[in-house]
C-alpha cells in the first residue's frame, strides 16, 4: 500500500486544466479571420474612422452598418450583426430613426428573428416612401415566414410595378407554391426561368431550390433532387440549400448520402443536426458525439437567451432525445415566431408523437387554410384527426 | 442605390425568407465567461474573453500578420486586465469591492482561443446580496453577451449579461448551519485524501502496528488486539495533537510561517519512514504520532483559512472541517488494518511493502523537505 501511494504521489501529476500558458512566446495561440492587412480589413477600419470623424453623418453610419451586415451574411458570423447595431445605436436609440437607419434596423432585427421588429420597421419606411422597392420586397420575405400569405401576395401586387418581369414571377410563385397550387406554380417558375435565365449565380440558386421544393410538394422527389443538386452546382453549397436536400434523403431512409453531404459542416447548428439524425439512424458512433454537442449548443444559446433554432432543437428532442413532450412545448413556441411548412410539419410531428393532437391545432388550421399539399404533410394530418383508438 | 438594391434584394430577401438564419449563424456569437466563486467576504473569479474580440476592442496583433503569439499576448496582460476590470464592478451589500488581477492563461474554447484572467475581489464580510455590473464590449458589439456562473454557499446560479441587462443583483442565500457544518466536514475529508504527506506520515507510523520490535528486528505480532490498540493509540494521539494546533491556528492565537510548517511535515514523513527502516522508536510511537500531530495540525489550519473562515459560525466550522479530517483519516486506517495484519507474517509484507514502501517515502519525503525549505519544485505534488 505503501509503495502504492509513493509511485501515486509520484505519477499524479497536477490535474491538466484546460485554462494553461503556453510553453513559448512563440506559440501562435490565435488566428484571425481577417489579417489587418486585408482589404475588407482595411476598408472596415476607413468606414470606421469616417465615422469617428463625423459622428452624427447617418451616411458614414449606414455605410458602415451596411458593410457589416452583408458581412454578417456573407460569413454567417453573428458578431458583425452586433457591430452594425453599435454603429447606428446613435439613431435608433433616439425617437423617430431616419429612414435610411430604419431599414438596417428592420435587416438587422429579422436577423435575430424578431420578425414583426423588423416589419413594424419596414412598414415606417413604405409609409413614408411607397415606391421603396427593397423594403417592399423585404416585407413580401418577412410576411412569407409569419405565413400571412395575403398580406404578401398584396405586397407582390404593388411590386409588380417596380420589379422585373422574373421577380414579380417569382414573387407570385412563392406563395402559390405554399398555397395549393405547386404544380402551377412550378411550371410558371421554369417557364421563366428559361426565358429569362437569371444572371446571377445566388439568384439561379434561389430559383432552382424553389423549383426543387415545389417539386416535393407536388409529389416527384426525384425532380425534387435533380433541382436540388442543379442549385448546388449553380451556387457552390449553402446552407440551406444543404439542409433540405438532407431533409428530403432523411425522408427517403437515405441516411448515409446524408453523412457524406454534410460531414465537414459541423460547425452549423442547422446542418449538425441533420448530420446527427443521419448517424444516429446509420447506429454510428459520431451520432452520440454530436447529439452531445449539439446539446451543448442549444444550452449555451439558451443561457444566452437567443431562441434561434427552437424548430431544430424540437427535433433534436423528439429524434435523438426521445423526448416528445419536451418537443412539442418548443415546436409550439417556435410556431409562434416563425410559420415555414417545415415549422408546421415538427409542430404535427411532436404532437403525434405526445399523444398530444391539441397542441397541433395551428399547424393543422395552417394546413386547411394553405391546402399546402405535400403528402407527407398531408398524411401527419390525417394520423392528428384520427379520433384515438 | 434603389436600382443596384432591386433585383438582387429580391433573390436575397426572398431567399431569406425560407434559409432565415437557417445556416446564417454558422459562427458562435460573441461570449465571455465569467465565473465567481464566493468565500466568506473574499470573491475569487476567472473571466475567459475571445481573443478576437480584445483584438477588435485593444487590438493584440502587434506585428499585423494575422497571427496572435502567446509573446503577443503576454505584451497585452496588463491592458487586458486594466480594459476588462474597468468593465466590470462588484457590490456587496452596496459596498464596491475592489478587483484586482491575479494571473492570466489562456484557454481553447469551441469557437477559438479566450484569454483567461483570474483575478480577487475583496468585498470585506460575507454579503447576503451581490450586484454586478457588467458592460464589456457593449459599446461597439451590440449583441455581445456574459455568461455568468456565480457560486456561493453551495449553491450555483448562471445568467447572462447583455446590453439590456447590464446590471443584476443576486441574492446569496445563506446556508443553513447543518449545510454549513457539512460542507466543511466534506473540505476536511476531501483535504486528507488529497493530502498525500499527511496520508504518508500516518500510514508510515502504522505500517509496524502489524509488527513487534524484537531486538531490532520487526517480526509478526501474534495477535489482533495489541495490534489494534498499538494503531488506536497511533490514530487518537496524532487527532488530538493536530486538533489543538488546528484551532490555536484558526482561532489566530498561534501562527507558523508556512514555510517551516510544510518543511516540518516534509520532515515528519521522512523521519516516519527512516524509523520504519532502522527502528529507533517501537511501542512509543504514539509520542511520535502526538508531536508531529502538533506540527500538521497548522498545515489543516492554513487550508481551513484559505476556505474563508465565517466569522460568525467559526467554532462550526472549525468542529466540521476537523470531523471531515477524522472520517478521512477512519477510512485509510480502516482499509489499512486488515490488509496489513492478514499479511503481516508474509515476506511481501515486511520486505515489500514495509521496508521498500518506507524507502520509496523517505526518499519522497526527503524532496520534499529539500523543495519546501529551499522553496524550488521538483515533484509534481
Amino acid at each position: 500500500m505503501i509503495g502504492w501511494l509513493a509511485a501515486a504521489a509520484l505519477c499524479a501529476g497536477p490535474v491538466a486544466a484546460a485554462p494553461h500558458i503556453p510553453k513559448d512566446d512563440a506559440v501562435v495561440v490565435e488566428r484571425l479571420p481577417l489579417k489587418p492587412g486585408d482589404p475588407v480589413n482595411r476598408e472596415l477600419r476607413d468606414l470606421r474612422q469616417a465615422l469617428a470623424a463625423d459622428p452624427e453623418s447617418i451616411e458614414n453610419a449606414a455605410r458602415l452598418a451596411r458593410r457589416y451586415y452583408d458581412l454578417a451574411m456573407a460569413e454567417g458570423d453573428p458578431r458583425y450583426v452586433g457591430y452594425a447595431e453599435a454603429a447606428i445605436r446613435r439613431w435608433t436609440a433616439q425617437p423617430g430613426p431616419p429612414t435610411q437607419i430604419v431599414f438596417l434596423r428592420a435587416l438587422l432585427r429579422q436577423y435575430r428573428h424578431d420578425f414583426t421588429g423588423a416589419i413594424a420597421d419596414l412598414d415606417a419606411v413604405l409609409a413614408r416612401d411607397p415606391e421603396d422597392s427593397g423594403a417592399l420586397l423585404w416585407r413580401v420575405a418577412l410576411r412569407l415566414v409569419q405565413a400571412q400569405y395575403p398580406e404578401a401576395r398584396a405586397d407582390c401586387d404593388r411590386a409588380d410595378a417596380v420589379a422585373s418581369k422574373l421577380s414579380a414571377i417569382a414573387c407570385r410563385a412563392v406563395i402559390d407554391g405554399i398555397n395549393g397550387k405547386a404544380r402551377a406554380a412550378y411550371d410558371a417558375l421554369s417557364a421563366a426561368l428559361v426565358h429569362q435565365p437569371a444572371s446571377d449565380p445566388d439568384q439561379r440558386q434561389w430559383m432552382l431550390t424553389r423549383l426543387a421544393e415545389m417539386a416535393l410538394r407536388f409529389g416527384d422527389g426525384k425532380l425534387a433532387e435533380v433541382h436540388f443538386r442543379q442549385a448546388i452546382a449553380a451556387g457552390g453549397p449553402d446552407g440551406f440549400v444543404l439542409a433540405a436536400l438532407s431533409d428530403y434523403l432523411l425522408d427517403e431512409q437515405r441516411p448515409a448520402e446524408v453523412v457524406t453531404l454534410l460531414k465537414d459542416w459541423t460547425r452549423s447548428d442547422v446542418l449538425l443536426l441533420r448530420l446527427a439524425l443521419a448517424e444516429s439512424a446509420l447506429g454510428a458512433p459520431a451520432a452520440r458525439e454530436h447529439a452531445a454537442a449539439l446539446a451543448d449548443r442549444f444550452a449555451a444559446a439558451t443561457l444566452r437567451g437567443d431562441r434561434l433554432h427552437m424548430q431544430e432543437e424540437a427535433r433534436f428532442e423528439l429524434f435523438l432525445r426521445k423526448s416528445p413532450a419536451k418537443a412539442v412545448g418548443l415546436a409550439a413556441e417556435n410556431w409562434r415566431v416563425q410559420r415555414e411548412p417545415r415549422d408546421a410539419r415538427i409542430l404535427m410531428e411532436a404532437a403525434l408523437a405526445a399523444g398530444n393532437p391539441g397542441a397541433a391545432q395551428p399547424a393543422l388550421d395552417w394546413l386547411n387554410a394553405t391546402g399546402y399539399e405535400d403528402p407527407r404533410y398531408r398524411a401527419l394530418g390525417e394520423a392528428l384527426r384520427k379520433p384515438r383508438q | 442605390m434603389k436600382a443596384r438594391w432591386f433585383p438582387q434584394a429580391f433573390a436575397q430577401a426572398l431567399a431569406l425568407a425560407f434559409a432565415l438564419l437557417g445556416a446564417a449563424y454558422a459562427h458562435k456569437p460573441s461570449d465571455s465567461y465569467l465565473a465567481l466563486t464566493v468565500q466568506g467576504g473574499q470573491v475569487a473569479g476567472q473571466w475567459d474573453i475571445a481573443l478576437r474580440d480584445l483584438e477588435v476592442a485593444i487590438g493584440l496583433d502587434a506585428d499585423g500578420d494575422g497571427d496572435i503569439t502567446w509573446g503577443e499576448l503576454k505584451a497585452k496582460h496588463s491592458d487586458i486586465a486594466s480594459y476588462a476590470l474597468a468593465r466590470l464592478a462588484l457590490q456587496a451589500d452596496a459596498k464596491p469591492c475592489p478587483l484586482k488581477a491575479t494571473g492570466h492563461l489562456v484557454d481553447d474554447h469551441s469557437d477559438g482561443a479566450y484569454a483567461v484572467l483570474r483575478f480577487g475581489a475583496d468585498c470585506g464580510s460575507a454579503p447576503d446580496a451581490i450586484e454586478i455590473r457588467y458592460s464589456l464590449f457593449f459599446d461597439f458589439d451590440t449583441q455581445h453577451k456574459g455568461l455568468l456562473r456565480l457560486e456561493a454557499n453551495g449553491q450555483t446560479q448562471t445568467t447572462a449579461f447583455a446590453a439590456d441587462r447590464a446590471t443584476q443583483r443576486f441574492e446569496l442565500r445563506r446556508a443553513s448551519r447543518l449545510e454549513q457544518f457539512l460542507s466543511f466536514a466534506r473540505e476536511g475529508v476531501w483535504h486528507i485524501w488529497i493530502g498525500i504527506d499527511h496520508i504518508l506520515f500516518i500510514v508510515s507510523l502504522l505500517l509496524p502496528a502489524v509488527l513487534i520490535l524484537v531486538r531490532g528486528q520487526w517480526r509478526a505480532a501474534p495477535r489482533f488486539a495489541p495490534a489494534f490498540w498499538d494503531v488506536f493509540r497511533v490514530v487518537t494521539s496524532f487527532t488530538v495533537a493536530h486538533s489543538i494546533t488546528l484551532s490555536l491556528a484558526a482561532l489566530g492565537v498561534i501562527s507558523l510561517p508556512s514555510r517551516l510548517v510544510e518543511s516540518a511535515i516534509a520532515a515528519s514523513v521522512a523521519l516516519a519512514a527512516a524509523n520504519n527502516l532502522r527502528p529507533v522508536v517501537g511501542s512509543g510511537r504514539w509520542i511520535v504520532a502526538f508531536l508531529f500531530g502538533l506540527i500538521h495540525g497548522f498545515g489543516f489550519a492554513s487550508v481551513l483559512t484559505d476556505l474563508g473562515l465565517p466569522k460568525e459560525s467559526l467554532l462550526l466550522a472549525l468542529v466540521g472541517f476537523n470531523l471531515g479530517v477524522e472520517v478521512g483519516q477512519l477510512a485509510i486506517v480502516s482499509a489499512f488494518l486488515p490488509f496489513a495484519f492478514a499479511l503481516r507474517s508474509t515476506l511481501f509484507y515486511r520486505k515489500l511493502v514495509m521496508s521498500g514502501g518506507s524507502a520509496i517515502v523517505l526518499a519522497v519525503a526527503l524532496v520534499w523537505l529539500a523543495e519546501r525549505a529551499l522553496n524550488f519544485k521538483i515533484l509534481p505534488v
